[in-house]
């Protein structure tokens, strides 16, 4: 959590990672009025008008994330999702850039398993904003997929593939997944397997692309200075030259994990742990006692148990954590720390002592009251940039939460009691039954 | 170091937004900045002390960073636990980080509530307590954090490594969480002399930005830091970096998949900032080198020659001590260290024969122009900068007329200082040469060996 400025950054994008996707607060007292249609093409919009800033966040995002691969193709819908602007229109993957480049636009990719999306920030006047938009609608409608840049982008992804294979934090994300989900499409890694990727062809991608970049697949989000006629106008111009395809199918549903306990070898000074369950999905009713209550177990950084226990009192690690990634389909609960090699079996004790704990008393009232005040006290703070209030559209839309859900957020929170947070958390964690990883250490067990 | 642009950029991204400022100082000698931003109803609070890494001495090398961490571990008044508990309570985030020039600590809260963290902040300035027992676990989790950031990550075991090389006798030699060594044999006592020797009103630097009045503000540091007494300041020394007068290499082995290669050569910062020009273009040249996704190292080497799977270009002109323009580069699979580092240098003449195109110029200043609108979209950032330009000895009008200054910058200075600074008798190489995962797992899984560490 201390993070040293200029050298180092990670910790605090983790830890705020975690909020953001649990949080999805929005709205309550401070009114945001979101303006939600449809376009003629079935892409729906979520848009929230604001002049302040002299510029324009859009999102647009599909359901083709990474548990769309096909069998034994994965990592087909990164690189999918990496070539849309590597070459468009006719246009080259140097051409794009500059262009972009040239008005001061910034064009970005996100792309986990359920989602994959393209955002654009470019300045809200006339001549840079028409260019910026332009070049987004020619990435997302007409991507060349060039067969030397699908070669190039193929060999990069594999490297950084690779190059993740030395990193054990990396490995004990990915082999967490793996013993999590078995044989459902979450429990492989959203960047692929490198001997899947280097099969793949042009064909592939082309094929991938028309079957899930379509209008009635997408959701598209507006953010800043425009007006409503304006944003009704960029949504349905993005959405018309969409491929035009059937609805993606729902994905099968993830079956609770057996118990099971993997130690990977690894060089590295720490072992990095993780154990946890296959959690809930976005529209679980217990969302809210679990987010809450996860607060308090090891959401609420020095605020919580976990850090604590294994950090403030052991000194056993610079990081612990626990949290829920509610996803289409039910999302991890995992817990993490990272600890040197001989202290590895303690600290995952007292780590799993923590949980159990937890699932068998649940928070105390005062615990769970400060959980509340730190989480409705600082809701300002979650939409207080267009960025978060862009990022909170893109997810409302997405996962389909009511339009009020943010106007109900706060009261949502402040109505979790102590007997909702217990019951919520014995009906979705059975401590005995955690998958557990750890990474480091010599031997394999 | 992944991204060395991101530095860059950090830089570039400053800029002049027209809200007000208000700049004080206390008769303590403690400065006050106010930016007064209303688009929500929230603010951030920093306090900066100008105390970094480069203020320490072998021995105890992290002392700065270490002393951040016991920060949040009581006075007489607030038991341990409590700062963060208070703060979260009320609703707030906060954190810490610490830097080669300075430590800063915020707290980010609805617009009422920053009295609170005036009250908290200005008791920890003053009436720290660092018991050895809690010393004693918190100097673990420090040697947690460096394994986990610097010797479990190879690249960042580069970094560290060239910087002790580039750097002979300045500071900015030491990592900034400190050599292992010096974390295993500090004690209690060197966090209690770094803390009297650096805390203290007139070595620190208050910023509030948000939705604050700023009369409002003054007057609460008044209130609540204005009674501390300032303390005596050791005298700085410059301890100024020797002339390179030559290339200098290093090979860093670590376990790793892939190759990487980085590039550091010294270069000036800004001192004089109206005067000043070479900084201005060397931030320029790093856009020109980096600064989007076919920029010329992009473009040459990932795309068209496919000699490198990255490669980055990165400079920050906004510090207390000397600067270093870099480049970091991993190769593609079939290509050396050695290729990509030709490759690169080709690209460096290529620049001081021929220079850049105007378009070139003119791409990267639209970013530039178009960042310093984006930028306004976050209070911290801009509280952040201005923390960066006080503590570097700049002026908020450095700030405020940065976008103007780089504006002003021609394809002629960009192309002098290429020639002037990115010169071989100022450069130092790291190669990482990655060995096996599986080599040194061997050797650790011998039984019953147990690390010192």
């Amino acid at each position: 959590m201390r993070i040293e400025a200029k050298e180092m950054r990670g910790m605090m994008i983790r830890m705020v990672f975690a909020c953001l996707l649990l949080g999805l607060p929005l709205a309550a007292q401070a009114a945001l009025a979101i303006q939600h249609w449809q376009t003629p093409q079935g892409a729906r919009v979520y848009f929230v008008e604001s002049h302040e800033l002299p510029m324009l966040d859009v999102a647009v995002d599909f359901r083709a994330g990474s548990a769309r691969d096909p069998a034994g193709k994965s990592g087909l819908a990164r690189l999918t999702h990496g070539l849309l602007d590597q070459g468009a229109g006719g246009l080259s993957d140097t051409a794009i850039a500059h262009r972009l480049a040239d008005v001061g636009a910034v064009l970005s990719g996100r792309l986990d398993r359920d989602r994959a999306g393209v955002t654009l920030r470019t300045l809200s006047s006339a001549a840079e904003k028409d260019k910026a938009l332009d070049l987004l609608a020619l990435v997302l409608q007409r991507p060349d997929f060039p067969q030397a840049v699908v070669k190039r982008e193929t060999q990069r992804l594999i490297a950084s593939i690779r190059e993740d294979e030395a990193d054990p934090g990396a490995v004990a994300g990915k082999a967490f997944y793996r013993a999590l989900y078995g044989s459902h499409p979450y429990a492989n890694d959203e960047s692929g397997d490198p001997a899947a990727l280097a099969r793949l062809a042009r064909g592939d991608l082309q094929a991938f692309y028309r079957r899930h970049y379509s209008a009635s697949n997408a959701v598209i989000s507006l953010m800043g200075d425009i007006s409503r006629a304006e944003a009704e106008a960029i949504a349905t111009r993005l959405a018309s030259g969409l491929p035009r395809a059937a609805p993606v199918p729902a994905l099968p549903k993830p079956v609770p994990a057996a118990v099971s306990d993997a130690r990977i070898a690894h060089p590295s000074t720490q072992s990095h742990v993780r154990f946890g369950v296959v959690g809930v999905a976005r529209n679980d009713p217990d969302f809210f006692p679990l987010f809450v209550g996860n607060y308090v177990l090891g959401g609420g950084g020095f605020d919580s148990r976990l850090m604590r226990e294994v950090r403030d009192k052991r000194g056993y690690a610079y990081s612990a954590y626990s949290y829920f990634m509610p996803m289409r389909e039910a999302g991890p609960f995992q817990l993490g720390l990272q600890t040197k090699l001989e202290q590895t079996d303690d600290a995952l004790n007292v780590a799993r002592d923590t949980l159990r704990q937890f699932i068998a008393e649940g928070p105390t009232e005062a615990e769970l009251t400060q959980a509340k005040s730190n989480l409705s006290g600082g809701f300002p703070l979650r939409i207080d940039s267009n960025r978060k209030i862009l990022d909170y559209l893109a997810m409302i839309g997405f996962y389909n939460l009511p339009l009020d859900y943010l106007d109900t957020w706060v009261d949502q929170v402040n109505a979790v009691d102590v007997a909702a947070v217990k019951q919520a958390f014995a009906r979705t964690i059975n401590p005995d039954a955690l998958v557990t990883v750890v990474v480091g250490a010599g031997r394999a067990r | 170091m992944r991204s060395l642009w991101a530095i860059g950029l950090a830089v570039l991204l400053t800029g002049g937004a027209q809200a007000t400022l208000t700049d004080v100082t206390l008769e303590n000698g403690m400065r006050v900045i106010v930016k007064e931003d209303r688009r929500a109803p929230v603010m951030v609070s920093q306090v900066w002390y100008r105390a970094g890494s480069i203020d320490e001495f072998n021995g105890t090398t992290g002392v700065a960073h270490v002393l951040e961490h016991m920060m949040f571990k009581g006075t007489k008044a607030v038991p341990p636990g409590e700062f963060s508990k208070r703060i979260a309570a009320a609703g707030g985030r906060e954190n810490a980080f610490t830097s080669r020039d300075y430590t800063a600590y915020f707290q980010q809260m609805q617009k009422d509530r920053l009295e609170l963290s005036m009250q908290l902040e200005a008791d920890r300035m003053a009436h720290l307590v660092i018991s050895d027992e809690l010393f004693a676990k918190e100097i673990q989790v420090v040697m947690e954090e460096r394994r986990l950031r610097t010797d479990d990550q190879a690249q960042s075991v580069v970094y560290e490594r060239l910087m002790a090389t580039a750097y002979q006798t300045h500071p900015y030699r030491r990592p900034i969480i400190g050599w292992m060594d010096d974390l295993q044999n500090m004690t209690a006592q060197d966090a209690r002399d770094w803390y009297a020797r650096w805390y203290g009103p007139n070595n620190a630097t208050l910023v509030v930005a948000g939705d604050v009045q700023a009369d409002a503000v003054v007057a609460l540091a008044k209130q609540y830091f204005g009674a501390l007494p300032a303390r005596a300041l050791p005298e700085r020394k410059p301890q100024a970096e020797p002339e390179q007068i030559g290339t200098k290499r290093i090979v860093v082995k670590a376990p790793a998949q892939l190759p990487y290669l980085l590039m550091a050569w010294h270069a000036p910062t800004l001192r004089d900032w109206a005067r000043d020009s070479e900084p201005y273009a060397l931030q320029i040249l790093a856009g020109v080198l980096s600064g989007n996704d076919s920029a010329r190292l992009q473009k040459r080497l990932v795309k068209t020659q496919q000699i490198a799977v990255n490669a980055s270009a990165g400079y920050d002109a906004v510090t207390r001590g000397p600067g270093m323009f870099m480049i970091d580069a991993t190769p593609a699979q079939g290509k050396s260290v050695a290729e990509l580092e030709k490759a690169i240098r080709t690209e460096i003449a290529r620049v001081q024969r021929e220079g850049i195109s105007e378009a070139e110029l003119t791409r990267v200043k639209a970013q530039v122009i178009a960042a310093d609108v984006y930028q306004r979209d976050s209070l911290f950032y801009q509280a952040m900068q201005l923390g960066d330009y006080v503590i570097a000895g700049l002026p908020p009008e450095a700030l405020e007329r940065r976008v103007e200054k780089l504006r002003a910058v021609t394809v002629a200075e960009v192309q002098a200082a290429a020639k002037k600074w990115l010169q071989d008798e100022r450069l130092s190489v790291a190669e990482l040469d990655p060995q096996p995962l599986q080599a040194k797992l061997r050797a650790a899984a011998v039984p019953g060996v147990r690390h010192a560490n």
